[in-house]
């Protein structure tokens, strides 16, 4: 099908301000096929119904809207946890500022040195994996990132990583316009960490592919940087083996808009994929989950949990699908998205799927927009608590089952102190 | 202890009197109790006296140690010394019962200008309470009154009530729902706190309580006034004979 005059135009813009890296023959490969696959769906549009809750058009622009950077004398986010910590600027690898990632006891490239090799292990999967996730439905800038994506690492887990990954971004000028792209391989029983922290740049197009092998287990807990005016879109991609986790977690605060997608295949038995986010905006805040699982094996789960805080006019979406194939029987798929409104002007839009082609399966979702309970603030306040202390307790209590989808009880409290540090800054 | 006068009541959202001129004294170190038929205005009675949203005062007034408290936050009430036992106490996924009225407990000593209890002291003192009352380690820990059976949650009020220390208690049904051995733990526990600077009101339809709790006076409540009152043979009364010689005698 032809595309539309608008959108080949649009696209042909912003590739126009865009050159291929150079890279070895495996690499350049992949991009000249994601470019391909860019200029046969087009960039996405406001009539698009995939973005039919988020408009793409800042992040599809051929010029970057500028957002400035945000200073705050807060402690950096996982801060003190034990972890390797690799910086980026405006994303770019700092290797300078970065501990020596031998220490992390897995194996850690620059993509942009790895696309330069005759050969790689990371060949099936840049680019193999996003390729994948575009089918049934169309993910435009996930393609863009795979041809135009001069940094990122590629990781590689061959055992228990000792200790997380901490992939720290630095926003340091107020136009940049980042393109990075992760490759994750978790060999067959091997477990990994991979946090990341911070805000990359002005406009951020991020991908992440992780190919988690048999029995593999693969954490991811990210809090994406607290800049007001941020634009970031994300996409993550996973394919699991047999008996593997998948288990990935973010924290949103600020930002005027993010997208974060997030796409799962689960086409080996006995696998189980976690995804969940906790999002609190206040104002110019556009904060969409959009999340894609496909279940196409025996006895997977699947769960989803997003919780968004939304004050001021701030707008959340929540995009989630569960689509079981046929014969994926004894799926355990679960799904619930919700909103906590602390005023009339916000808003959430939800759009909750389920697809099923096997009979045997145990599916649920749920969705639901509501403010602050009346009778529990009552019940609290009664007992003594001050309203506004009250308020923020129910705020936290509200997001208390997505934060509990995080393992490492020592992450969850060090995002809790920074939730609790968000409200506390808006009494 | 507290002076509730010809307290009239209607509610916010609609042109409906519930309340129609109360009248009650409450001594230091009294218990009184109410009782009366379903839809009386008894909760309505607790939840004005307490604060919550939705009613209005259109007449009287309720003075707590001489402190008019109609005008007071939920919150102020509280940390002046009221306490109400609520008939349906509510669940809160997501903040751990001990972690909850730490919280309550030193709002109320900071609003008062006190000391905040440290994490040892409070630690011990709740352990305490909560044996008294056959509230085990996981209770305390599990949010609050979240999948607690009906009796449970009953014993986390006056769990509170222990740790709070109230001046003036109001105790909504609390003996609804009980076993007869949860009855005993919780009157047990109100006993416990029986001084001569503490007052309790005790809403009830059962005598049953009033065995355990010896009030000193006995108050019926129909149609949104006290029409009676009288000593601990009034709740006898009831219990033999139902309302309805009561009410027409009221009427
Ligand atoms: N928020 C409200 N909205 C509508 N009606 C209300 C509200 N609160 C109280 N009422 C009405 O006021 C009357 C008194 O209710 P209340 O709950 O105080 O009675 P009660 O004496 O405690 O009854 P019970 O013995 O059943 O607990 C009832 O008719 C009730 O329906
Ligand atoms: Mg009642």
């Amino acid at each position: 099908m032809a595309l539309p005059q608008a959108k080949l135009d649009a696209t042909e813009a912003r590739l126009a301000g865009l050159t291929l890296p150079e890279g070895g023959k495996w690499a350049s490969d992949a991009r000249t096929q994601a470019l391909a696959r860019v200029r046969a769906m087009g960039l996405p549009s406001r009539r698009d119904e995939y973005w039919k809750y988020t408009r793409p058009d800042t992040l599809t622009a051929p010029e970057t809207p500028e957002a400035a950077v945000f200073e705050t004398d807060e402690s950096p986010v996982f801060d003190g946890i034990d972890s390797v910590k690799l910086y980026f600027v405006d994303g770019v690898f700092d290797a300078d500022a970065s501990d020596d990632p031998a220490l992390a006891g897995v194996e850690i490239e620059r993509l942009s040195v790895v696309s330069g090799t005759d050969i790689h292990w990371a060949k099936d999967i840049f680019g193999v994996l996003e390729a994948k996730g575009q089918d049934p439905v169309a993910r435009p800038l996930a393609a863009l990132n795979t041809a135009f994506a001069t940094d990122g690492l590629v990781i590689r887990a061959t055992g228990k990583a000792e200790r997380p990954v901490a992939l720290i971004y630095r926003h340091a000028d107020t136009a940049s316009d980042a393109i990075l792209h992760h490759c994750i391989r978790v060999e067959s029983g091997a477990s990994l960490t991979v946090l990341e922290t911070g805000p990359v740049a002005a406009r951020f197009n991020g991908v992440t592919e992780v190919d988690i092998a048999d029995k593999g287990t693969f954490n991811h807990v990210r809090a994406q940087g607290r800049d007001h005016e941020l634009r970031t879109a994300t996409h993550m991609f996973a394919r699991l083996g047999e008996e593997s986790a998948f288990k990935s977690f973010t924290l949103t605060m600020n930002g005027v808009l993010t997208r974060n997608e997030c796409v799962i295949e689960l086409t080996s038995d006995n696998a189980i994929a976690h995804v969940a986010g906790a999002a609190v905006g206040d104002g110019d805040f556009h904060h969409d989950d959009t999340v894609f699982i496909t279940h196409d094996s025996l006895h997977c789960e699947s769960r989803q949990v997003f919780k968004k805080v939304l004050r001021n006019g701030a707008t959340g979406v929540f995009q989630g699908k569960i689509l079981v194939k046929e014969g994926a029987q004894k799926t355990d798929g679960y799904q619930i998205s919700q909103a906590l409104l602390l005023d009339d002007d916000s808003q959430f839009l939800a759009k909750p799927e389920l697809e099923i082609y096997a009979d045997d399966v145990a599916c649920s979702h749920g969705s639901t927009t509501g403010a602050i309970d009346e009778t529990a603030l009552f019940y609290l306040r009664s007992r003594g608590v001050p309203r506004a202390d009250a308020e923020d307790l129910l705020v936290l209590s509200f997001l208390a089952e997505a934060i509990a989808e995080i393992d490492s009880e020592a992450i969850a409290d060090d995002l809790l102190t920074r939730l609790q540090a968000w409200l506390a800054r808006r009494r | 202890m507290l002076k509730i006068s010809n307290l009239h009541v209607k509610l916010e959202e609609e042109d409906k009197q519930i309340l129609k001129g109360v009248d009650l004294e409450i001594g230091a170190g009294e218990v009184h109790a109410i009782m009366g038929p379903n839809g009386s205005g008894k909760s309505t009675l607790s939840y004005v006296l307490s604060g919550r949203d939705g009613y209005e005062v259109t007449e009287g007034s309720a003075a707590l140690e001489g402190a008019d408290i109609l005008d007071m936050e939920p919150e102020e009430r509280a940390a002046a010394g009221l306490f109400l036992a609520f008939q349906y106490p509510v669940e809160i996924p997501g903040v751990g019962n001990m972690t909850f009225l730490r919280t309550a407990v030193n709002a109320q000593r900071k609003a008062r200008g006190e000391a905040e209890m440290s994490s040892t002291e409070f630690l011990k003192e709740i352990r305490a309470q909560a044996k008294e009352l056959k509230i085990d380690a996981d209770m305390l820990k599990r949010p609050v009154n979240v999948g607690f059976s009906g009796g449970e949650k009953k014993r986390n009020e006056i769990l509170q009530m222990a740790m709070l220390k109230p001046k003036m208690c109001v105790l909504d049904e609390t003996d609804s729902g009980l076993d007869v051995d949860a009855m005993k733990l919780v009157s047990d526990g109100v006993n416990a706190l029986r001084a001569a600077d503490r007052s309790f009101l005790v809403i009830t339809h059962y005598q049953r309580l009033l065995d355990h709790i010896k009030p000193d006076f006995v108050h019926i409540m129909s149609d949104g006034k006290i029409i009676k009152t009288g000593g601990p043979e009034l709740a006898l009364e009831v219990e033999n004979h139902g309302y309805a010689d009561l009410l027409t005698e009221g009427a």
